[in-house]
């Protein structure tokens, strides 16, 4: 493991965006489908509610979708998009030299503030994300390249919530 | 063409492992983007490092101009693409939710998944009150199911909000996304201390590459309906030449009283034919209407039938050309047309037949048989009594299911 070498730096972010449209290009040409995360996210979730509590799963239309009767919740190609994430992610750190226990924070605050402000943030675009049908992979990026009207608006949206809220935050980040 | 039947191809399996595989190379990018690291994603929104836009934009444009280029080449059926569908308000909603999410939390659900898997401790905390979210939203969405499901355009794009052409909004979109590189990079410059002259020069040439393949799209243009019909032509046309898609009237009269099955009638004559005799339920679908009602078909049950009928089979075939271009299924048209059907089930004006019935299926697409008044449905031919008929034919009507294209973050 290069656990403790230097990480190599991160590429040209235009680079990175070359190749990200190239695998996005990729996903529709040969699929016809996007990429996504949160739904992937939200089908494993649901198959832990099914596994747990079955009856509250068929009498919630919304989880029933997924998950009713014999429906196998992870049966679904956008899990696999999700699990290929992580894999990817998990690879390229190793590769690079990336994977190390860290918390990324601003100077002024602690780790507990830190992993709490995740948490909360992290629910907020969970739930954000489920309300607009998908998240800034299968929305914004997927929904805006094939110039998709809901997409842009969504993608406006989420970059028009964080910048209000930008200047109120600005002790946590900086 | 693409996209690709990956399941028939590689069985549901294999077509999972493309969807990994797939995964894998996206998880890879936004790795080595520094997505992993919240603080250079939060940086985008004190205006110090903007990776996020330049990364996702640039994601964004590349993938626009090669599917709409592949498209404009034939290569790829743009109408079998994904295009998540509109829902406006709660798009918006959520997305703003989201970006509250974004500024607290530092990540979004596919950058959380990268933090997650190279260790980062704060992206493992967003990743569970991102799951934590998520069971909130399905716990709490029947509260306010009616909002959640209202605004719906279905698949909505730019080009049919503005009414130009593809090309004229992939090059428009380019350009926008290089002028907000442009200024990014000032503002990089501003808030940030970078120095713009140490970046580097290919990003110049890249630009210009952008530019280029936006306005190649520009003047390719994208297929015609008819130029998509053009292509499968040779596929297709047997199924019209050996009269397995023209149904004879009595299977269409057991097709209007089978409750299995949803019929579509689409009548594609002018406006003065269709107001003095249309079959009951057939709808007033002009053929220059026909390219419009694609999506609301696409959006039809899978029990769907559409059987499209004009005077004689000229226009009905025209229409068909088009709706099996756009990959609509199970569309099949009424053999002889409207006069046919005419001929075999009579109508008010004249009770009986007057001539042996006729199958003209290079008719002038003239109305035959004579009408007084507008009857509109108001006539018993437009509505026979399957039990008072008793007519042979040879059934045609065979219901395929497409696999479908569902997408977005499904």
């Amino acid at each position: 493991m290069k656990l403790l070498s230097d990480p190599k730096p991160f590429i040209n972010p235009y680079l990175a965006g070359a190749l990200l449209g190239l695998v996005l290009f990729f996903a529709f040409f040969v699929t016809g489908n996007g990429l996504g995360a949160s739904g992937g996210l939200n089908r494993m979730l649901v198959l832990v509610e099914d596994t747990v509590a079955p009856e509250h799963v068929d009498r919630t239309p919304y989880l029933l979708s997924m998950a009713g009767g014999d429906a196998n919740p992870l049966d679904s190609w956008v899990v696999f998009v999700t699990l290929g994430t992580l894999v990817g992610g998990f690879l390229s750190g190793w590769w690079n030299g990336r994977i190390r226990p860290e918390t990324n924070k601003g100077p002024n605050i602690s780790n507990r503030t830190r992993w709490l402000m995740a948490f909360v943030g992290g629910t907020f675009m969970g739930y954000g994300a489920r309300f607009a049908r998908g998240c800034t992979s299968g929305q914004a990026l997927s929904g805006g390249a094939v110039l998709s009207v809901g997409s842009w608006a969504f993608m406006f949206a989420v970059f028009g919530g964080a910048y209000a809220l930008a200047y109120f935050l600005r002790k946590f980040w900086n | 063409m693409a996209p690709f039947p990956i399941e028939e191809l590689f069985g549901q399996a294999g077509a999972y492992l493309i969807y990994l595989l797939i995964g894998i190379l996206f998880g890879a990018v936004l790795e080595m983007a520094g997505f992993a690291k919240s603080t250079k994603l939060a940086a985008q929104f004190y205006f110090k490092d903007l990776t996020v836009l330049k990364v996702m934009f640039t994601g964004i444009i590349v993938a626009m101009v090669l599917v709409f280029l592949t498209s404009g080449l034939g290569w790829l059926d743009y109408s079998r693409v994904w295009v998540n569908h509109t829902y406006l308000w709660p798009g918006i909603v959520g997305g703003l939710i989201m970006g509250v999410g974004f500024i607290i939390g530092g990540f979004c659900p596919g950058t959380s998944l990268v933090a997650l898997a190279t260790l980062k401790i704060d992206g493992v905390f967003f990743a569970l009150g991102a799951l934590f979210g998520i069971f909130l939203f399905g716990e709490s969405v029947a509260s306010f199911d009616q909002f959640y499901n209202s605004s719906f355009y279905g698949r909505f794009t730019l080009p049919d909000w503005l009414g130009v052409s593809t090309g004229v909004v992939v090059l428009a979109v380019t350009l926008m996304a290089l002028f907000m590189f442009w200024g990014g990079e000032h503002l990089e410059r501003i808030f940030g201390g970078k120095e713009l002259h140490r970046e580097p020069k290919f990003r110049y040439a890249g630009a210009g590459v952008m530019v280029a393949l936006a306005l190649a799209v520009l003047v390719i243009g994208q297929p015609t309906i008819m130029d998509k019909w053009e292509q499968i032509a040779a596929e297709k046309e047997p199924r019209l030449t050996n009269r397995e898609v023209q149904i004879h009237p009595g299977e269409m009269l057991d097709l209007m009283n089978n409750d299995q099955l949803n019929l579509v009638m689409l009548d594609v004559r002018d406006e003065v034919d269709y107001n003095l005799f249309h079959i009951v339920d057939a709808k007033f679908t002009p053929l220059d209407s026909i390219p419009t009602l694609i999506d609301d078909l696409h959006g039809e049950p899978s029990n769907t039938v559409i059987v499209l009928m004009s005077n004689d089979e000229v226009n009905a075939t025209t229409a068909w050309k088009m709706l099996v271009a756009e990959n609509v299924l199970n569309v099949y048209l009424l053999e002889g047309g409207i006069n046919y059907w005419l001929d075999i089930f009579g109508h008010g004006g004249h009770e009986n037949c007057l001539t042996e019935p006729v199958i003209n299926t290079e008719g002038d697409e003239e109305l035959r048989h004579v009408f007084n008044s507008a009857r509109g449905a108001n006539d018993p031919a437009a509505e026979p009594d399957p039990h008072d008929i008793d007519v042979e034919y040879t059934p045609k009507v065979e219901i395929k299911v497409q696999q479908s294209t569902t997408g977005g973050c499904g």
